[in-house]
């Protein structure tokens, strides 16, 4: 119950008269007030600052330290005040959570200093209110990445029992940790440089004779470039196993990005020994070769700035995505304008409208090779407009993406994902918690209350210990429901103890007759389908069998109902039998969660079953939907 | 009785929400508060500074105040009865509670004879306050009782609940059968029970 409200306690209980009447139980004993004296100011001094308030303001909130005896250990008898020697700024939020019942969090303030004088004054900071929670929970969260990169700096000092695999790992990921690291690190970029040149050599003519036409250097010395090559995919395959050892989690290594990069570097090379010289597939040879300049992706574990630039470019996928759509709409409208304005000429290069593809994206682009030129007039004209059109479409998603590069680098972005998850789901949970809180509150208070009235004699002790437990406002407020139980001659209760008791009430009510008989009686249980209007499985059970406990696994039956009218004539004497604590009252919206049904046999030749029980004495009730469609549906809770 | 509207500067609207956002009421004087209710000075004194602090405006729309009510029953839906009692407090019916309106049904409530506090309930039950309680404003009110109950309860609320106790209720108060309650013959029955009169003597103290 927030504090703003409970001002409006005695209000509610006034109007709890209009119960009264139509009531049929007595009422319980109304709390009395015993110490009922009338609202004084009390004094707050807060290092210095003195704060005024009422002593019911601070009463709201019992399970604080302002709002307990608690605060009595800081009374000063000589000036009559509390004192606090505590920071009176983040006093004055405090103080303001109970005047207004919402706590709020500065924003200029320090995040730990807040915190601690919460937890100094008792206040739990899940109850921040929804106009600052947001910020706290950032700042709260900057502060313990914060903290967690000092730890993991400090981390990098060797601890006394790593295994070897650990160690090996550790000097993988981190090459500062060890000069063997340092030694390994330095080793592969240099054979991972050594690769690349290798491969980009091998292509470079070197002319045998000066009069021979140029071969490539790779057919000249064909045994050097091969042992280079062998060099290069041992190393690299011994890397890659040492790294597949070494890791915590195997099969999560093998699937990040940089193992698939080196498998698909070093596997040409073995696909290339273990092939034959055929001509057929020496061509598919070739084009594996092409797949060794994925070496130089091997980099990326070397430099911090690669591995940016790989995480921004997937991250504006969206942003890349749209400008290739652009471009491609763009490339397709200029293209088939071109091809038509272009028809007429003759000898015009404009082909087909794939031909003029070519053109198109050329002219976006403004590099203008030349190659294809319009030559009518009209081509002319469309040709302009496409090279103007073209800067601006590439020039539009372009900023976007350096923006991201640079959030990215400030590693905003996995922030903010993190804080939309869970922003709404700490929103729903606190609103739960509240409400639960005061329910659970007054369930609570009833069974200890059961357990005092059971005894005859209240002695003066359990007085005070009750008086203790709960505050004034919380026996007022549970009065109040209370007398709404009498009146309404039922009581409250818990969602666990609700199935219960539900379930029991079924088995008691479940049958030992006949099965054929049983479909009618088997459907007992109240109902509670004013409820259920909104088509929720409020509750389960299985067969008879069902345990008592573990609810949750057990599956909902809903039934919908039967219709009523002439059929009750052949099985009137089935209907009338079940006794009325076990009558379905069905509403016209037709579905209805019953407890227990075993399978429907028909009494009759009949193959509708209605399984239905309506009460028979009650003439207003309202027709039952048509027998024909009620069904058995088992869903699972 | 008259009331002092604050800021003439501000614009009147027509729009209804607006007009309550930006209207401001403040109460009579405390004399003549106290000349009204049969409550101290400070008594009013302290029930103006908790229902000012809800509503700053000076005036409960209904929204707020189902707000407020509901929150005093957190299981179960109060908005409907909180409906009813919104028309029992609001006596001028133009959608608002001033700060009078309430503290003269709390005076009532808290303080009135018990003739009093009985008509108050007629009234509250009398949902058209045509001066007769008819069987459907009977059962309207009674299962937004039952509904503040909420779901978990024990024994479950049934469909008929609602209904049977309006049957009881009607069976009791109900002397010429005619099927409607009228005022005497409500004060008349209550004042026979005990059990009502003496749950009517309950609130005495709560301020």
């Amino acid at each position: 119950m927030a504090a703003g409200v409970a001002a409006w306690l005695p209000f509610a209980r006034a109007a709890a008269i209009g119960w009264m009447p139509v009531a049929n139980l007595p009422m319980p004993v109304a709390p009395t007030n015993k110490n009922k004296h009338q609202d004084e100011i009390i004094i707050l001094n807060v290092s210095g600052r003195r704060f005024q308030t009422w002593r019911n303001t601070l009463d709201r909130y019992p399970d604080t330290l302002l709002g307990s005896s608690e605060k009595e250990f800081f009374f000063n008898e000589e000036t009559r005040e509390y004192f606090f020697d505590r920071d009176p700024d983040l006093f004055r939020s405090i103080l303001n959570f109970y005047r207004t019942g919402k706590l709020h969090y500065p924003r200029y303030e320090c995040i730990s200093a807040y915190d601690e004088e919460l937890a100094f004054f008792g206040i739990i900071p899940e109850i921040i209110s929804d106009c600052c929670y947001e910020e706290y929970k950032d700042r709260k969260r900057e502060n313990i990445e914060r903290l967690m990169d000092d730890l993991e700096d400090n981390k990098d000092s060797k601890l006394p029992n790593m295994t070897f695999r650990e160690t090996m790992w550790r000097a993988f990921e981190n090459p500062h940790t060890s000069t063997m690291a340092l030694v390994f690190y330095y080793v592969t970029g240099f054979f991972i440089a050594i690769s690349v040149l290798t491969n980009v050599v091998e292509t470079v003519p070197c002319s045998y004779m000066p009069n021979q036409r140029d071969i490539p250097c790779g057919e000249r010395y064909t045994e050097a470039f091969f042992c280079m090559d062998t060099a290069c995919v041992m190393i690299f395959t011994v890397e890659y196993l040492m790294r597949l050892f070494a890791a915590p989690s195997r099969y999560r290594f093998m699937r990040s990005v940089m193992s698939i990069i080196d498998v698909v570097a070093i596997l040409p090379y073995y696909i290339g020994l273990v092939m034959t010289n055929n001509e057929d597939v020496s061509g598919a040879f070739v084009t594996l070769r092409v797949f060794r300049v994925f070496r130089i992706f091997k980099f990326s574990r070397h430099s911090q700035g690669l591995r940016i630039l790989g995480y921004t470019l997937k991250s504006c996928a969206s942003e890349l995505g749209f400008l290739l759509f652009s471009l491609t709409m763009a490339i397709i409208i200029f293209a088939t304008v071109m091809f038509y304005a272009e028809k007429g000429s003759s000898s015009s290069k404009f082909t087909s409208i794939p031909a003029s593809f070519w053109y198109t994206i050329v002219t976006m682009t403004t590099l203008g090779y030349g190659d294809m030129v319009p030559k009518t007039i009209a081509g002319k004209i469309f040709g302009s407009i496409c090279s103007l059109s073209g800067v601006l479409v590439i020039a539009l998603p372009v900023p976007v993406i350096v923006s991201n590069f640079s959030r990215i680098y400030h590693q905003n972005q996995r922030a903010d994902k993190r804080r939309a998850q869970k922003v709404q789901k700490a929103k729903l949970a606190r609103m739960r918690i509240s409400k639960n809180g005061s329910s659970s509150a007054f369930l609570h208070s009833k069974r200890n209350g059961l357990n005092q009235s059971l005894e005859l004699t209240g002695s003066l002790e359990e007085d005070q210990h009750l008086k203790k437990t709960t505050s004034l406002l919380e026996s007022q407020h549970h009065h109040l429901l209370h007398c709404l139980e009498k009146t309404t001659n039922h009581e409250f209760v818990d969602e666990r103890l609700y199935e219960q008791g539900y379930l029991q009430t079924a088995l008691q009510n479940f049958p030992s007759q006949s099965p054929s008989l049983s479909s009618e009686e088997g459907i007992t249980g109240t109902c509670c389908s004013r409820r259920t209007k909104k088509n929720i499985p409020p509750l389960s059970a299985t067969n008879t069998h069902s345990h008592t406990h573990n609810l949750q696994e057990l599956s909902a039956l809903h039934i919908q109902c039967g219709e009523q009218h002439p059929l009750n004539t052949s099985r009137s004497s089935l209907n009338l039998m079940s006794d009325e604590s076990g009558s379905l009252n069905c509403k016209s919206s037709g579905l209805v969660t019953t407890a227990i049904i075993s399978i429907p046999t028909p009494p009759s030749n009949n193959s509708r079953a209605n399984p239905d029980a309506p009460p028979p004495a009650n003439p207003d009730a309202p027709p039952l939907p048509n027998p024909g469609t009620d069904v058995v549906r088992i869903s699972a809770l | 009785m008259d009331h002092r509207q604050c800021g003439a500067p501000r614009l009147k609207c027509a729009d209804s929400d607006l007009e309550l956002a930006m209207v401001r009421h403040q109460p009579e004087g405390l004399e003549q508060l106290q000349a009204q209710t049969k409550f101290t000075r400070k008594e009013l004194q302290s029930l103006y500074r908790g229902f000012k602090n809800e509503c700053p405006s000076g005036l409960v729309d209904e929204e707020t105040f189902k707000s407020i009510y509901s929150q005093f029953f957190p299981q179960g839906d109060a908005t409907t009865y909180a409906h009813f009692l919104f028309n029992a407090f609001d006596m001028d019916r133009n959608g608002s509670i001033r700060f009078e309106d309430f503290v003269i049904g709390l005076s009532v409530l808290l303080r009135g004879s018990v003739t009093e506090k009985l008509r108050w309930a007629f009234n509250l039950y009398d949902i058209n306050k045509d001066g007769y309680i008819t069987k459907e404003e009977m059962l309207a009110i009674m299962k937004s009782i039952y509904d503040m109950m909420g779901r978990y309860t024990f024994p479950c609320v049934k469909d008929n609940a609602a209904f049977e106790h309006v049957e009881k209720f009607f069976q009791k108060m109900d002397r010429n059968r005619d099927g409607v309650v009228t005022i005497d013959e409500f004060i008349e029955t209550c004042q026979k029970d005990e059990n009502i009169m003496s749950s009517m003597q309950l609130f005495e103290n709560v301020i």
